[in-house]
């Protein structure tokens, strides 16, 4: 699908503005929840794919629906791997050092139950443009 | 979804800890049980909110309120008046000073605003081999309003007039880059994105182009629309396998998607971009180096001028930026030039991507406001030193730069106020030093890294740098000579003054920046042949094992210096600045309680 | 620039026909020549895990370039080596940020377990070891790297165990 013109491009950019909101404010009611896994090269070094693959099969094991996503660095390489789980409604949350065990008990407490775990989240401290 | 309708969070950052948290915690729970609303309300023990000198924090959610400076004795209180009753304690709110009001709400906290993310603005935030994500954060938005509504020139002027300068390290301003690019006529011009980076400890560039590769080549193509050049290439390493692939991947969904190619938004404007890999060699950071290994050459920088704006890749006019400088360039057209240089100061406007790592707490990135202080960056956003060590210094710069010390923490960075202090902004390394880092040992480390990288076209950075090192390696084995010290800034002098490229020019500074500051240490080392830290082994000296130590005094009575004290039946110590090395305790010692270097 | 590249090239004389005919071939697909020297490199170290005087002696003639050409572009990039490794490289990263946090420590305790520098094999072959500019996982300093593998907050006392791991696989390939 070429994109010929600004339009066009606004056009696709309006049919994922949801998407935007969840992912910045967690509003858009209606979206499916997603988990969005950090996974650049020092995610990647501290187990990030490990992470990713435990977060699928729970996600699977579960029956859940979820949409799971790689995505870039954070920059809290302190607490590689991070994992930002967006369910629709309240805001966005984000943990640090999750291993494969700590995935599966995101699936299961946070998505499944809406509880949040102890330890290990952690809070962005920035704003952006 | 189950009935938990409310979370309080607690900062567990040491810090926090440190100020009783724990104790926080338990006494929240005691009290939420007390009331039996254990599986309403839960309390989550969080990382450290980066807010280390108002803590212990405590956070409610959903209401986003945050409290700071709690103690345990407040949990009652939390529980009784915020949960049971939805009242906020605003005696724990945070006080704003300079305002003269209780802020409540996490982001209307001044402190939050610290960071503010314009280059890094997706990372972590998308999937960046997915370009409908890109799009949906209002990607190639900036690429279609320039080719549809500007001209070139008024594209160029809203760089200008952002007042961007170049973020690999030299600070060129970007829009008057691009114009000199476009004044020259040719039939061929290309735009380079230099992804080559290898200041050691600087990674912000791997991470955008993991992150957002997105953002760099809707940049470049803008670019190409500025100056007339319909080809772009990336001069990457080789050393970034998962940039390199998420680039490719990038690359070819921009291309199915006609944002690259032929007659892009339906205008005239074609642009296509390609990659060249690096293969390791620092001094490929220089564009004239750059550009000469891109055509499969030896990357040896030549004299500028000409500059590759008017002869680069190919012997065609070239645009040399880094891949944070492109970074900043979309939100630039899409927020106007004038938000843009409304950030910063009054000569370096925007934000600027730090990599924080060494002896602090927070390694990350972090992007903030140019003419924040370095004291915000490693204490507030860093979380301060690891294990309650002292700072000692930072390193900025990288290889080019210098320390900055205790002094200079609450000078508010930019380009030219960390020209003015000895260092450089370089492309964002920051390392951090506490006080087991010798200061002669890292100049060491530089030099040991600039003479390996010298490329050996010019005679003062290819003998120079080694010269300097043998002195600082003479130093710390420990036979260092008076006067080397003068040697060692003469030499750096020359070298500033008489290299061919900004490696070599810049070679000396973590030396000549260390004698600056911690000259004593220098002097430690030759005149004493003491490490007070410890690095450099060849000056360790003989030392007590203090839990073996039973203090029979033995070794006191033998040494010829009298460099060992300690009362009868406690343990002893050695004063290292007067210790000769002479072994004498050591034979004496029936305990195994001295340990030899 | 570093040590192992001031002595002289390898020479070996007993390469595969077949990965001379996979360079050739590439070489041969590339649309043009200009240029392309760093990017033949990069697949010929692949082909050959290192670039002894034959291999540079083989892309001087098929690129028509000067074989010293072709050698000064080989020893100008520390990415190129033109010594055998062995079947793991050790990589040390030497970045500010590792060094600062130890690194120097942990690269002599490989080069002592090992008994090698950098340029050499293990006597049992299955290792060579180098020094890495900053690979970006500062998070994790000190850094090292097994091939793709990557081990954080390495300490001296580390090694052995990170070497066994390895060492194990080896034993129990040549037991099946």
């Amino acid at each position: 699908m070429a994109i010929k013109s600004l339009d066009e491009l606004k056009k696709i950019r309006e049919a994922s503005l949801k998407k935007v909101s969840l992912r910045e404010t967690g509003e858009a009611v209606g979206e499916i929840p997603e988990i969005l896994v950090g996974m650049a090269t020092c995610g990647i070094a501290a187990g990030a794919r490990e992470t990713f693959a435990a977060l699928l099969e729970a996600i699977e094991a579960e029956g859940l629906e979820v949409r799971l996503i790689q995505v870039g660095c954070l920059g809290l390489c302190h607490s590689e791997p991070t994992v930002q789980v967006n369910v629709p409604g309240s805001e966005p949350v984000l943990y640090g050092k999750v291993d494969a065990a700590m995935a599966k008990e995101i699936v299961k407490k946070h998505l499944k139950d809406g509880e949040m775990l102890q330890d290990n989240v952690l809070i962005n401290t920035f704003a952006k443009a | 979804m189950s009935k938990v309708r409310s979370h309080i969070l607690v900062c567990g950052g040491t810090g926090c800890v440190a100020s009783q948290s724990e104790d926080i915690i338990k006494n929240l729970e005691k009290e939420i049980a007390k009331i039996g609303y254990q599986d309403e309300v839960k309390v989550v023990k969080t990382g450290c909110f980066g807010f280390c000198g108002q803590g212990p924090i405590v956070k409610i959610q959903p209401d986003n309120v945050i409290y700071v400076m709690v103690k345990p004795e407040d949990a009652e209180e939390i529980v009784s008046e915020h949960i049971v009753k939805g009242r906020k304690l605003d005696r724990l709110l945070y006080d704003e000073p300079l305002l003269q009001q209780k802020i409540e709400m996490h982001h209307d906290m001044p402190f939050y605003k610290k960071q503010y993310r314009i280059a890094l603005r997706n990372c972590g935030m998308i999937n960046p081999e997915d370009i409908n994500e890109y799009i949906a954060f209002e990607g190639y938005q900036a690429l279609g309003m320039a080719l549809t509504e500007m001209t070139p020139q008024e594209a160029i002027q809203i760089v200008k007039d952002s007042g961007l300068r170049g973020r690999g390290g030299g600070g060129f301003p970007t829009g008057l880059k691009w114009e000199l690019a476009a004044k020259s006529v040719s039939d061929k011009k290309y735009v380079v994105c230099n992804a080559d980076e290898g200041d050691p400890g600087a990674f912000m560039d791997r991470s955008i182009l993991e992150g957002d590769p997105h953002s760099v080549i809707e940049a470049m193509a803008i670019c190409g629309y500025c100056m007339g050049a319909d080809e772009g290439l990336v001069y990457i390493r080789a050393e970034y396998p998962l940039a390199i692939h998420r680039l490719e991947v990038a690359l070819a969904q921009a291309r199915e998607t006609g944002l690259l190619g032929e007659n892009i938004f339906g205008t005239d404007f074609s642009f296509d971009i390609t990659l060249k890999l690096g293969a390791g060699a620092f001094v490929c950071g220089e564009e004239t180096a750059l550009i000469h290994s891109m055509e499969g050459m030896r990357g040896e920088p030549t004299k500028k001028p000409p500059y590759p704006a008017v002869e680069g890749f190919n012997k065609k006019p070239t645009n040399v930026n880094n891949v944070e400088t492109y970074a900043n360039i979309a939100p630039i057209f899409l927020k106007g030039a004038e938000w843009f240089s409304s950030i910063g100061t009054e000569n370096s406007k925007g934000t600027k991507v730090f990599a924080l790592a060494g002896k602090v707490n927070n390694v990350g990135l972090v992007e903030v406001p140019m003419g924040t202080t370095l004291r915000e960056i490693i204490f507030d956003i860093g979380g301060g030193i690891r294990d309650g060590k002292a700072f000692k210094a930072v390193q900025t710069g990288g290889p080019s730069g210098g320390v900055i010390t205790v002094a200079d923490l609450d000078t508010p960075i930019d380009y030219d106020s960390l020209k003015a202090i000895g260092s450089m902004m370089g492309s964002g390394g920051m390392i951090v030093m506490d006080e087991d880092n010798c200061m002669v040992n890292i100049a060491k480390f530089y030099l040991d890294f600039t003479k390996d990288e010298s490329c050996g076209k010019c005679t003062p950075c290819r003998v120079g740098t080694k010269r300097m090192l043998e002195m600082l390696e003479r130093i710390t084995d420990g036979e260092g000579q008076s006067g080397d010290i003068e040697k060692l800034q003469q030499l750096g002098a020359a070298i500033k003054d008489t290299a061919l490229c900004g490696l070599g020019q810049t070679a000396p500074n973590p030396v000549l920046s260390t004698i600056h500051f911690f000259r004593e240490e220098y002097e430690e080392h030759i005149n004493d042949k003491y490490c007070r830290t410890g690095e450099c082994k060849a000056l360790t000296k003989y030392e007590i094992i203090t839990d073996k130590c039973v203090g029979c005094t033995a070794c006191a009575r033998v040494c010829p210096v009298n460099a060992i004290s300690g009362k009868v039946k406690e343990a002893h110590v050695i004063d290292q600045a007067a210790c000769i090395s002479c072994g004498a305790c050591y034979e004496k010692c029936r305990f195994e309680a001295i340990r030899r270097p | 620039m570093s040590a192992a590249k001031q002595e002289r090239t390898t020479s070996a004389t007993n390469l595969p026909q077949e990965k001379y005919d996979e360079l050739g071939a590439y070489i041969q697909s590339l649309e043009t020549k200009e240029g392309a020297l760093i990017h033949v490199l990069h697949r010929a170290q692949t082909v050959f895990t290192y670039l002894p005087l034959e291999v540079q002696l083989f892309i001087a003639r098929q690129m028509d370039l000067p074989a010293a050409e072709v050698f000064g572009v080989v020893s100008f990039y520390s990415y190129f080596t033109t010594k055998p490794v062995g079947k793991h490289t050790v990589s040390v990263c030497m970045g500010t940020a590792c060094f600062v946090r130890g690194s120097e420590e942990v690269y002599k305790a490989f080069k002592e377990e090992l008994g090698i520098q950098p340029g050499e094999i293990s006597p049992d072959g299955l290792f060579s070891i180098k020094d890495v500019r900053c690979i970006g996982a500062c998070g994790l300093a000190p850094v090292v790297t097994v091939g793709e593998k990557v081990y954080g907050h390495v300490k001296p006392e580390d090694v052995k165990t990170i070497l066994d791991e390895y060492r194990a696989d080896h034993v129990l390939e040549n037991l099946n």
